[in-house]
């Protein structure tokens, strides 16, 4: 489904976050992308996205390469790949009520009367009410507004879907609940999933294989302290 | 439990309460907001806990079951909309956090008796100045260290709390989410304030950094300090506290021995359960529904709407009684 082939990418041609790195997820496969935060697994699941053009490599969506990236991507890939963020409350337009807001993939691809009925289905899918519906960001928890989210991206049926930290904000029986949504939806759709997160035990609970992000700080020891790993995140507010 | 580095310093004897006497009391605390359009939101409910030096508590929950919002009422930093009930007694002769004034609180109480550890560490810090001169501020304000020993006072106050120097004179934004957390860490410790609140202290950071963070958090403890962690994050709960406080819908539901909740004989509050199970190390269930609002609270046990083993006695609120606020609490059976 998704084949990622040296792919280098960045926010400093000098200094890359990636480089030259492959990775594939098969059809209808859950792959999880382990790594510390900071190491560069977010810029790359912007890459596999369409959202980030690397500096070199190729990003292929079911066989055929990326026709583009960010406002560029040839709208059948862009819809191809649903996306969850870390932190939903970045992810949505704070004036759309929540039902606007799992709409809008709809509405931007021009089928929002076709899909409108779909909308309720996926809201109560993700245990949604209809009264939260009618709520804005700011009169949800972080929660809700995660599960919002997850039903935006499902919306228009996606064959990959690409989580990225999808749970790390949440507390653990909610977190329970949105992973179990994602894999009825796989078990239904046969789509693939790339989890990209820092939990081990989550992911390995989660995701049919588990890959470590390799080590590609070199660039970065200007910064971090040599006595404290901590500092791998330096980057953090940067890549994710 | 973690190896203290040799730049540690003992709180001072004058300081610390005896073992066993309770540094924090609450005593019935509750929490409401009025809101525009008449709407009554029940934060907190009737919450009581001791917490004793050298013992960390730690309130667990979902987001938005009012733990934060416990937090800021021992804060002192509510909104004005807020009504507040009870008392919260800092021993063993401090004022009561909840009434006393803000005058009191700014100078006798924050950071000199009680210290915060905040939720996003990088947005406490003043972004526009480095570590070095925020520290030596603190040092300044709230110590009678003289001027000319600024600068050694604000490096030991790093030191404390594993800051590196060689950061000091870097500004917030250059530091690593880790790093910002002990540079939060040390303004804490400036005043050796005996009692120590921490807000989601590991929210957003990775696994390995949580447990460095909870492992430097808990040195705080060991060395007769009293912490109150506030977190969502259970394994994180699981290796810093003593006691686990679980709260639902704004009250304590269960309040036990950290080492019997999670390991045997378990939670006996069904939410409790529930949120254990939820872990992906354990069952990976997931609690069905969704906690309640807090503007329309089910009369009653609040978790009843979500509860496999409720019954009609679920009707009327359960007391907490012996460490457990539920109708039908899980026998040790676990065990």
């Amino acid at each position: 489904m998704l084949e990622l082939e040296r792919i280098t990418a960045g926010y400093d041609r000098r200094a890359p976050v990636v480089r030259e790195l492959s990775l594939a997820v098969a059809d209808g496969e859950a792959v999880g992308l382990l790594g510390p935060s900071g190491c560069g697994k977010s810029t790359l699941a912007r890459v596999a996205a369409l959202l980030h053009r690397p500096y070199a490599g190729t990003v292929r969506l079911a066989g055929r390469p990326a026709g583009g990236f960010r406002f560029r991507a040839p709208r059948e890939q862009r819809t191809a790949v649903g996306l969850v963020f870390q932190q939903p409350r970045l992810a949505a337009d704070p004036r759309m009520t929540l039902r606007q807001l799992i709409a809008a993939p709809a509405h931007a691809t021009g089928r929002g009367d076709e899909l409108a009925g779909r909308v309720d289905e996926w809201a109560a899918t993700v245990g949604l009410t209809t009264e939260l519906l009618t709520r804005h960001p700011h009169q949800v928890s972080d929660g809700q507004l995660q599960r919002a989210c997850v039903a935006r991206a499902l919306l228009l049926r996606p064959a990959l879907l690409i989580c990225d930290e999808m749970t790390a904000m949440l507390d653990a029986s909610t977190t329970a609940a949105l992973v179990a949504v994602v894999e009825e939806y796989r078990a239904a759709s046969g789509a693939a999933l790339l989890a990209v997160g820092h939990d081990r035990v989550l992911l390995r609970r989660w995701c049919d294989r588990v890959v470590d992000f390799p080590a590609v700080q070199s660039n970065r020891s200007e910064t971090a302290p040599t006595s404290s790993p901590s500092t791998s995140s330096t980057t953090e507010a940067k890549t994710s | 439990m973690t190896e203290a580095p040799p730049t540690t310093r003992p709180a001072p004897p004058a300081r610390r309460s005896p073992e066993g006497e309770p540094l924090l009391s609450v005593a019935g605390l509750s929490v409401r907001f009025l809101m525009p359009g008449g709407r009554d939101v029940a934060a907190v409910e009737d919450v009581s806990f001791d917490l004793a030096a050298g013992e960390c508590l730690a309130l667990v929950g979902e987001s938005g079951c009012g733990k934060s919002v416990l937090a800021s009422a021992l804060l002192g930093l509510l909104p004005a909309n807020a009504m507040v009930r009870g008392g919260a007694r800092l021993a063993p002769e401090g004022p009561d956090l909840l009434t006393a004034d803000q005058a009191t609180l700014s100078r006798t109480v924050r950071g000199r008796r009680l210290g915060l550890i905040p939720q996003s560490p990088s947005a406490h810090l003043t972004p526009v100045r480095t570590v070095r001169s925020q520290l030596e501020e603190t040092v300044r304000e709230i110590t009678d260290v003289p001027r000319s020993k600024l600068r050694a006072a604000g490096e030991r106050a790093a030191e404390r709390a594993a800051f590196p120097l060689d950061h000091l004179d870097r500004h917030p934004h250059q530091l690593s989410g880790g790093l910002a957390q002990r540079a939060a860490t040390a303004l804490a410790l400036v005043g050796d304030a005996p009692l120590l609140i921490a807000d989601e202290p590991t929210t957003g950071l990775d696994r390995d950094l949580v447990d460095r963070t909870v492992d430097e958090l808990r040195r705080h403890v060991d060395d007769g300090r009293g912490l109150l962690v506030i977190t969502h994050d259970l394994a994180a709960a699981e290796r810093i506290a003593d006691r686990v406080a679980v709260m639902y819908a704004g009250r304590i539901v269960e309040l036990a021995r950290a080492d019997a909740f999670f390991g045997s004989p378990g939670p006996r509050h069904p939410y409790a359960a529930g949120l254990l199970d939820a872990l992906p190390e354990r069952a990976f269930t997931p609690i069905p529904g969704m906690p309640p609002e807090l503007d329309a609270l089910p009369a009653g046990c609040a978790f009843a709407p979500r509860c496999p083993a409720a019954t009609d006695a679920c009707g009327a609120l359960p007391a907490l009684a012996g460490g457990v606020a539920c109708h039908h609490p899980r026998e040790a059976a676990r065990a």
